[in-house]
C-alpha cells in the first residue's frame, strides 16, 4: 500500500510557457488566470492536495515573481508546514551552468532537493492541463498494475503541444507502443502526469543527462517503452490542454457548461486557491447577466452575456460585454462595448469605446493597458 | 509572560442574542452569518487587524462549537501569531470553584490574567454585536491625548431611536458628563457603541472593586463605568461618523444586510486599504444562467442562480433554481430554492430548503393588517415542504410539511 505522505509532488511551472506567449510574458504558464478567481498551478497543486501529498517542490525557470506571490507561504493549500509543505525551486545558477531549457535538466537542476526528500514515490505534473482528478486512484492503478511508471492520459483530440505521446495500450493499460502525436489526431494523448518511484526517477534523469539527453519524453519514455513497464490510465472527466491563446478560450468557456464547472469544481475533492477577502459581487438595478461564472468582488450594473469574470471587474453602465474572458480588476466604462475578448489584468476600456474579436478568435489586450 | 504589548483587545462574544430567535439556536450570536460571507465578529475582528491591534481575547460562552471552529487559529485575519495573535477565553474552574461570566465586567475580571500576560497600557472592550468600521488607533489616540482613564466611542443617532440607546452627555472639551440608559425622554442623542478603551492600570482596579461588590450586576454600562463617573475618574466621548449598526434584531439584522445594496449608505466593503476578513470556503465563482434574473443583489462565490432574484443578499453556495423567485430577502449558505418557490422579505439559515412551490414571507403591501407583517425566518436547515407556507413575522424551526395540491384548492 503506497502512503500519501510517501509520496513527493513536483509540479513545472514554466512547462509550455511559449504557447500562450501572450499570457506568460510577465508570468509562468502556473500563475495563468483561469476560471475567473485561479491559476492554472491551483489545479495541480490542490489534486496533489487532494490526495494528502503533504511535500510539493514547484520547479520554475522564469518569470516567477507572480507564482511567488500567489503561493506565497502555500498556505492556501494547507502547505505551509514545518516539515514538507511546499518548496519554490528557482533555477539554480552555479559557475558556467545556465538556466535549463528541457524537462531532463529543470529536474537535474534541483536533484539535490529530490534526493534529500524521504519520500518513495514521485508524482509529477505540468499546469498546462486543467483538470481534477483523483490522484488517489492515479497511485492505485499504479499500484495495481504493478507498473513501473504510470502516465496520465486523456482520450480526444491531441493538442499542440510540442513533444505530445500519443499511447497504443494492451490489457490493464500497458502502453505497447507511443508515436508524438500531430495537433488535432484524436488520440489517448499524454496529460504529462507521471507516477513513478523516486530512485527511477533519479536514475533515469542522471543517466540521461550523463548521455547529454535532451527530452524526456523521447529519451525516457518511449526509448523505455520495451524495457520499463509503461502504462497509461485514461482520465474520465474534464480535462482540457492549454496549447494556445485560442484553446485558452475554449477551455474556459467550457466552463460555463453546468456539467464541466460540476466536474472541475466537484466538492469530493475542492481546488484552492490565493483569498483575495472581495467583498461579494454586487449587481446594480439596471443590471442584465446570463449565462456567466462571476467573481467575488464583481460590480455589474450593464450587459454581461457568456463571460467570465475574474475578481474586482467593474462593468459599468450601459456597458455590453459578451463571449469574453475579463480577468481581475479590468474595467469596462459607461456604454463600452466588448465582445469576444480577453483582457488580462486590469486592462480599462474608457467610456464608450467599443473592441471586438471575431466569433472563436477572441482579441487579446494586456496587462494594465489603458483603451 | 508574554512581551509587553501596548493595547490588547477583548472581545465579548458569548452573548446568545435571544432577539435573533432561531437564527442563534446553536450558534452564538457573533457567528450569525452577514453580508454575503461575513460572520459578524468578522467586522470587530477586522477593525482589530486594521487598527494594528494583534492580541484579541474572544470571549465565548454561548454555544462555543461553530464559533471556536470558524475562528481557529485566527489565519483568516492575520491573527496566528507568535506573539500575540486570538486566543478563545471560555470560562475555566478554579481552585474557588466554578462559574459562568456573569456580565460583561466579571467575563474581563475572570480574565485578568491573560490580560496581565500581557501587560498592556490600554485594553479595548469590544462587542460581537455591530457592524461598523472603526480605526481603533485613533480612538486609543484620542485616549491618550485626553490621558482618559477610560474612553467610549460614542455615535449621534437620531433623536426619534435615541432612546433605544445608553446615552451620554458630553461637555465642550469631550468629557463625559452624565449617563442615561434607554431613557424614556432623551437629553441627548450622543449614543454609546459598546466600543470602550481603558487604561488597564485603572480598569484592573475598578474590576476588582465591581466583584467584590456585591449588589453589582457586574455589567460595564450599568455599573462599572457609572462606578468609575462617580469617583471622579476622566471618562471621554469619542465622536464616530460612519456605519454602524447593532444587529441584535430579525428586523436590523435584515435591514443592515439589505443596506449593502444602498449606494447611499456609508459602508464600503470593497474599500482595499480597510478589508473585512473572512474565512471563505473553497467554491468557483458563482453562475448565473440565461433564465436567471438577477438585479439589485448581492451574490457570492459558489452560488448557483436560474431564477429571479433582487434586493437581496445571497451567501456562498446557495441555489436557485428556474423560476424561483427571491424578493428583498437575505438567503444564508448552501440553501436551495426549488423551482416556482417564493422567497420574499425573508432571512432563510443555512442550508434549509424550499421546496417547489412554497411560499416564504409576504410583501408588506399585501398584507393588509401592517401589525402582521414582518420579516419571515426559516431556521438552518429546514425543509419548507412542496407548496407550503410560511407566514410574514413566522419563525420556522421544524420542517414545513407539503400541501398537497386539493388541500390548496380548498
Amino acid at each position: 500500500m503506497i502512503r500519501s505522505n510517501d509520496i513527493l509532488g513536483l509540479i513545472h511551472s514554466n512547462a509550455y510557457d511559449d504557447c500562450l506567449a501572450e499570457l506568460t510574458n510577465m508570468r509562468t504558464m502556473g500563475s495563468v488566470p483561469f476560471g475567473g478567481r485561479y491559476r492554472l498551478i491551483d489545479f495541480t497543486l490542490s489534486n496533489m492536495v487532494n490526495a494528502g501529498i503533504g511535500k510539493v517542490g514547484v520547479l520554475t525557470k522564469s518569470n516567477y515573481q507572480s507564482l511567488m506571490d500567489h503561493l506565497g507561504t502555500g498556505r492556501a493549500w494547507d502547505l505551509a508546514r514545518k516539515h514538507g509543505g511546499m518548496y519554490l525551486l528557482p533555477p539554480f545558477l552555479l559557475g558556467e551552468s545556465g538556466s535549463f531549457d528541457n524537462r531532463i535538466e529543470a529536474i537535474k537542476g534541483n536533484m539535490n532537493f529530490i534526493e534529500r526528500s524521504d519520500e518513495e514515490y514521485v508524482l509529477m505534473s505540468d499546469c498546462n492541463v486543467v483538470m481534477n482528478f483523483s490522484a488517489a486512484d492515479f497511485v492505485a492503478f499504479h499500484e495495481k498494475s504493478g507498473a513501473d511508471i504510470s502516465i496520465l492520459a486523456k482520450r480526444g483530440k491531441v493538442p499542440a503541444v510540442k513533444n505530445t505521446l500519443v499511447f497504443s495500450c494492451g490489457e490493464g493499460g500497458r502502453v505497447t507502443s507511443a508515436v508524438f502525436g500531430s495537433a488535432g489526431d484524436e488520440g489517448l494523448f499524454s496529460a504529462n502526469i507521471y507516477f513513478m518511484k523516486k530512485a527511477l526517477l533519479e536514475r533515469l534523469i542522471n543517466d540521461a543527462a550523463a548521455m547529454k539527453k535532451k527530452s524526456f519524453e523521447e529519451d525516457l519514455i518511449l526509448e523505455n517503452i520495451g524495457s520499463l513497464k509503461i502504462f497509461a490510465m485514461e482520465h474520465q472527466g474534464f480535462a482540457y490542454a492549454i496549447d494556445s491563446l485560442k484553446t485558452y478560450y475554449e477551455a474556459n468557456m467550457a466552463l460555463l457548461e453546468a456539467e464541466n464547472a460540476h466536474d472541475l469544481f466537484t466538492s469530493k475533492r475542492p481546488i484552492y486557491t490565493k483569498v483575495r477577502d472581495d467583498m461579494p459581487a454586487l449587481y446594480g438595478i439596471e443590471s442584465s447577466v446570463e449565462n456567466c461564472l462571476v467573481s467575488d468582488g464583481c460590480v455589474i450594473k450593464g450587459t454581461v452575456e457568456n463571460c467570465i469574470l475574474a475578481r474586482g471587474v467593474t462593468v459599468e453602465k450601459g456597458a455590453v460585454v459578451r463571449n469574453s474572458v475579463i480577468m481581475q480588476d479590468s474595467f469596462i466604462g459607461v456604454g463600452a462595448h466588448v465582445e469576444n475578448v480577453i483582457f488580462d489584468k486590469s486592462v480599462v476600456l474608457k467610456p464608450g469605446k467599443t473592441l471586438c474579436g471575431a466569433e472563436g478568435f477572441p482579441v487579446f489586450v494586456g496587462k494594465g493597458i489603458v483603451i | 509572560m508574554s512581551k509587553k504589548t501596548e493595547c490588547i483587545a477583548m472581545l465579548l462574544a458569548g452573548g446568545q442574542g435571544s432577539r435573533l430567535g432561531i437564527l442563534t439556536k446553536n450558534i452564538a450570536k457573533p457567528a450569525v452569518p452577514y453580508g454575503g460571507k461575513y460572520r459578524i465578529i468578522d467586522f470587530p475582528l477586522s477593525n482589530c487587524v486594521n487598527s494594528g491591534i494583534y492580541t484579541v481575547g474572544v470571549l465565548t460562552q454561548y454555544q462555543p462549537l461553530e464559533l471556536n471552529d470558524y475562528i481557529g487559529n485566527g489565519a483568516a485575519w492575520d491573527l496566528d501569531r507568535e506573539s500575540g495573535g486570538v486566543h478563545i477565553l471560555s470560562p475555566y474552574q478554579q481552585i474557588k470553584g466554578s462559574e459562568w461570566y456573569k456580565g460583561t465586567a466579571n467575563a474581563i475580571y475572570q480574565n485578568i490574567n491573560f490580560i496581565d500576560r500581557y501587560d498592556p497600557e490600554y485594553v479595548c472592550i469590544l462587542s460581537g454585536d455591530h457592524i461598523y468600521k472603526m480605526d481603533y488607533s485613533k480612538m486609543l489616540a484620542y485616549h491618550k491625548e485626553k490621558n482618559a482613564a477610560c474612553t467610549i466611542a460614542m455615535l449621534e443617532v437620531p433623536w426619534e431611536e435615541a432612546s433605544r440607546f445608553g446615552l451620554m452627555m458630553v461637555d465642550d472639551n469631550g468629557a463625559i458628563t452624565a449617563f442615561e440608559e434607554k431613557p424614556k425622554e432623551p437629553h441627548s442623542n450622543k449614543a454609546s457603541m459598546g466600543v470602550y478603551v481603558f487604561t488597564w492600570s485603572k480598569l484592573r482596579e475598578y474590576l476588582l472593586a465591581d466583584e467584590a461588590d456585591e449588589n453589582s450586576s457586574n455589567d460595564f454600562g450599568k455599573d462599572l463605568i457609572p462606578a468609575m463617573h462617580q469617583a471622579g475618574e476622566r471618562l471621554f466621548a469619542y465622536q464616530f461618523d460612519g456605519y454602524w449598526k447593532d444587529v441584535g434584531t430579525i428586523d436590523s439584522l435584515w435591514e443592515s444586510n439589505l443596506d449593502l445594496l444602498r449606494p447611499s449608505v456609508d459602508l464600503d466593503l470593497s474599500d482595499p486599504s480597510w478589508r473585512i476578513y473572512s474565512k471563505t470556503a473553497a467554491a468557483p465563482p458563482h453562475y448565473i444562467s440565461a433564465k436567471a434574473k438577477v438585479q439589485n443583489s448581492m451574490v457570492t462565490e459558489g452560488c448557483s442562480i436560474a431564477g429571479n432574484v433582487d434586493y437581496s443578499v445571497l451567501f456562498a453556495k446557495v441555489k436557485v433554481e428556474e423560476g424561483a423567485v427571491v424578493d428583498s430577502s437575505i438567503i444564508m449558505p448552501g440553501t436551495v430554492i426549488k423551482k416556482g418557490a417564493v422567497v420574499q422579505y425573508a432571512i432563510v439559515a443555512e442550508n434549509a430548503v424550499i421546496e417547489p412551490g412554497a411560499v416564504v414571507g409576504e410583501k408588506p403591501e399585501n398584507t393588509p393588517n401592517r401589525e402582521e407583517w414582518g420579516v419571515a425566518v426559516v431556521g438552518a436547515g429546514v425543509r419548507v415542504g412542496r407548496g407550503a407556507r410560511v407566514a410574514p413575522k413566522a419563525m420556522v424551526g421544524e420542517d414545513v410539511p407539503a400541501v398537497s395540491a386539493e388541500e390548496e384548492a380548498k
